[in-house]
């Protein structure tokens, strides 16, 4: 009798906090559907316009508001907490007096995300990111004449199309990095030249094959279909209409079959070569670097058929309050002596010609090939792939990166 | 002084409902708003779509991410395969579990038994990370341990992949299997197994007939630990998987950039888990838990 009172007490308790929460909860979806669907047809109207996110600062850049608020990807900024010698902010904060707020992000997807919740003044976005900001009003022009950073910065990285819009730069180029091809000396007795070995069905090296587990690499299919199947035209391996998406795919299937497994992490990655799990397959020059400072056996080097790559760009966030510690921030991480040091310790190519004078190993630049435009010419820089074609075609629609993800989920599922 | 403690007394005992409404209105708000809220919050998400280039949520109804589930072989032979896994898994644990938890309950010296929980119970006190990557290690083909101890054998290692992940998961979760069929055959009374013996029936129609019937609970239990934690994991088909995936797997890869999609696949094992329990409680089993 006692139970059953108490049963019934509760089971109205809980009818009622029910009712509540659905109530609460349909109104407060209705508020923000009709918030939502504002903020989407934006992005539409305003990447009609020739200039998204409003005008660039007309400066001069005056005194810091005492904070800016820094979203990066992790080794990017670091004030001694990691390392103790390892520390570009500090000084900043007291020549500056701009406090540094640092979150960092795992993933461009993560970024993207975080800068439309806002809060944040600069983002170090790579160009799978970059073009999603600017087209969703999230980030603002940069104008270059208040970075004198800028100057020094190689070439090849200006005003292209992940980091600018009609000519207009849209934040600092920071560093770059290709993906190579790399392989265990003991499983693959030859240098190996090619991705061949990577996707073609009657490679020796089935089930011991290893690839990067993003959407983003879809590209590196489209990179080498580009050299063995001229046929299909492609250009640019961010903009495939479908057809051409559609033998990329078809290539990853018949990758999949090859894959011992795919890696992300990418100590897993380091781990997975040096033991021999993994003989061939995609990696980055920090990866190989540490796999040798391991001891262990392992070659890497940028394909004949071209690879994929990030350059990654510091961009300011549209109507940030804090605009002068922020153009102070990117003129500051964009210099010789912290563009050497973050390129160090994070091990890719700086982007500021300088730095190359001011590295610890002075072989650095070479090893990342820094300043050497010809390796750089082949390297397709990650971007945002969108249904207007990035390569100019106007005859036909290009796959935007949400069908990219699902494919690549339909893929590894 | 005692009129008041009287009086609050006397309302307290006057009005039993409100002073049960008080008693169990946060644990019951805690579990409506914050569980079954957040269930919900999923659901409904399944049916919103997202916007193509930026990949923020718009809230208009749709079916179009069931559909794309359920039309999809891949994303179907990722259901049976998750399916898979979990069946096996706590198959192996039972296995397992059985002759373990009847050891420790009824042979080994009563002295002994708390040692022998313990025991089960230190593999739990380790992080799942550090088991997880331990097993890494073990299932390393060629040069791995478990390979080492099967050569002898003329056996390799399984590697990576579908059994990786079955051998891992089921040393994640066994202690979840074998204390509630610990606990249950500590409550088998001595005097069942002395009288089903003395009216002639041997070992196997015993554990048939009389230790079944009173433990059967106990597996159930078990089974439900073992079924429901092997259903939601994606860490282990990570880091030992290959290129074996699971539904987890599936909502984490798709979260950040299809939030909708991401909510339909982890709608999935929710009603799987919900079927299982149905079924478990029309077998009569969780009556006498």
């Amino acid at each position: 009798m006692q139970t059953k009172r108490l049963l019934k007490v509760a089971a109205v308790g809980s009818a009622v906090a029910m009712l509540v929460a659905a109530c609460g909860g349909s109104t407060s979806g209705d508020s923000s559907s009709s918030a939502a669907a504002g903020g989407s047809a934006a992005p539409a109207s305003s990447a009609a316009a020739a200039a998204p996110g409003g005008a660039a600062y007309a400066g001069p850049v005056g005194e810091g508001e005492g904070q800016v608020n820094v979203l990066a990807w992790p080794g990017y900024v670091e004030n001694g907490s990691t390392d103790p010698a390892v520390d570009w902010v500090t000084d900043f904060e007291k020549e500056t007096g701009c406090k540094v707020n640092l979150k960092t992000f795992g993933t461009s997807d993560e970024a993207v995300k975080l800068v439309q919740g806002g809060g944040w003044d600069v983002v170090s976005a790579s160009g799978d990111a970059t073009l999603r900001l600017i087209y969703g009003d999230s980030v603002q022009p940069v104008n270059t004449d208040l970075v004198p950073s800028y100057a020094d910065i190689f070439e090849d990285l200006k005003l292209q199309s992940f980091n600018s819009v009609n000519g207009v730069p849209y934040g600092i180029p920071h560093g770059r990095g290709a993906n190579l091809i790399m392989w265990n000396t003991d499983k693959v007795t030859t240098p190996v030249d090619s991705w061949a070995d990577t996707f073609e069905a009657d490679s020796p090296y089935a089930g011991a094959v290893t690839a990067y587990d993003s959407p983003i690499f879809i590209a590196d299919a489209a990179v080498y279909l580009m050299a063995t199947q001229p046929e299909l035209g492609i250009t640019d391996p961010y903009a495939l209409d479908q057809t051409q998406f559609d033998a990329a795919m078809a290539l990853l299937e018949q990758q999949k079959a090859l894959v011992g497994e795919y890696w992300s992490d990418y100590t897993k990655a380091i781990q997975a070569f040096n033991s021999g799990t993994t003989a061939i397959g995609t990696s980055w020059q920090v990866i190989a670097n540490l796999a040798k400072a391991e001891g262990g056996k392992v070659e890497a080097t940028k394909a004949k058929e071209g690879a994929t790559g990030w350059s990654d760009t510091w961009m300011i966030v549209n109507d940030t309050p804090n605009i002068n510690c922020a153009y102070k921030w990117v003129d500051h991480i964009a210099s010789p002596e912290t563009n050497a040091q973050v390129a160090e310790w994070f091990g890719e190519a700086p982007s500021n010609a300088k730095s190359c004078d001011l590295t610890a190993d002075k072989a650095f630049c070479e090893t990342f090939h820094a300043g050497d435009t010809e390796y750089w010419k082949d390297v397709y820089y990650w971007n945002t792939p969108t249904a207007t074609c990035l390569d100019g075609r106007t005859d036909t629609q290009c796959v935007p990166y949400s069908e990219w993800a699902t494919a690549w989920s339909a893929l590894r599922s | 002084m005692t009129t008041t403690t009287a009086t609050s007394r006397g309302f307290g005992y006057r009005h039993p409902n409100l002073r049960l409404a008080g008693l169990l209105s946060a644990p019951m708000a805690w579990l409506v708003v914050v569980y079954l809220g957040s269930l919900a919050a999923l659901f409904l998400t399944a049916f919103w779509t997202v916007d193509d280039f930026t990949g923020q949520l718009v809230r208009t109804f749709t079916l179009k991410n069931f559909q794309q589930v359920f039309t999809s072989s891949a994303y179907l032979g990722s259901v049976v395969r998750t399916l898979g896994i979990a069946l096996l898994v706590t198959l192996f644990c039972l296995v397992l579990a059985m002759p373990l938890a009847f050891f420790m309950a009824r042979v080994a010296r009563p002295s002994w038994r708390p040692l022998l929980v313990a025991l089960v119970l230190t593999p739990l006190w380790a992080s799942y990370l550090v088991k997880v990557y331990a097993w890494r290690a073990m299932l390393q083909p060629e040069t791995g341990v478990l390979g080492w101890f099967l050569a002898p054998f003329g056996l390799d290692s399984p590697g990576y992949g579908f059994l990786g992940i079955v051998i891992t998961l089921t040393y994640l979760w066994l202690p979840y299997m074998i204390l509630p069929i610990y606990a249950g055959l500590t409550r088998l009374p001595d005097s069942m197994l002395d009288a089903s013996a003395d009216l002639g029936a041997k070992g196997g129609r015993t554990f048939r007939s009389v230790v079944m019937p009173i433990i059967f609970p106990s597996i159930v239990a078990g089974s439900v630990f073992t079924f429901s934690l092997s259903l939601g994991d994606y860490i282990t088909a990570q880091i030992v998987g290959g290129k074996v995936t699971m539904l987890g797997n599936i909502v984490q890869t798709t979260y950040v950039t299809n939030l909708p999609f991401a909510a339909a696949v982890a709608t999935i094992p929710v009603v799987i888990v919900l079927l299982y329990l149905f079924a478990v409680r029309r077998s009569g089993a969780l009556d006498n838990l």
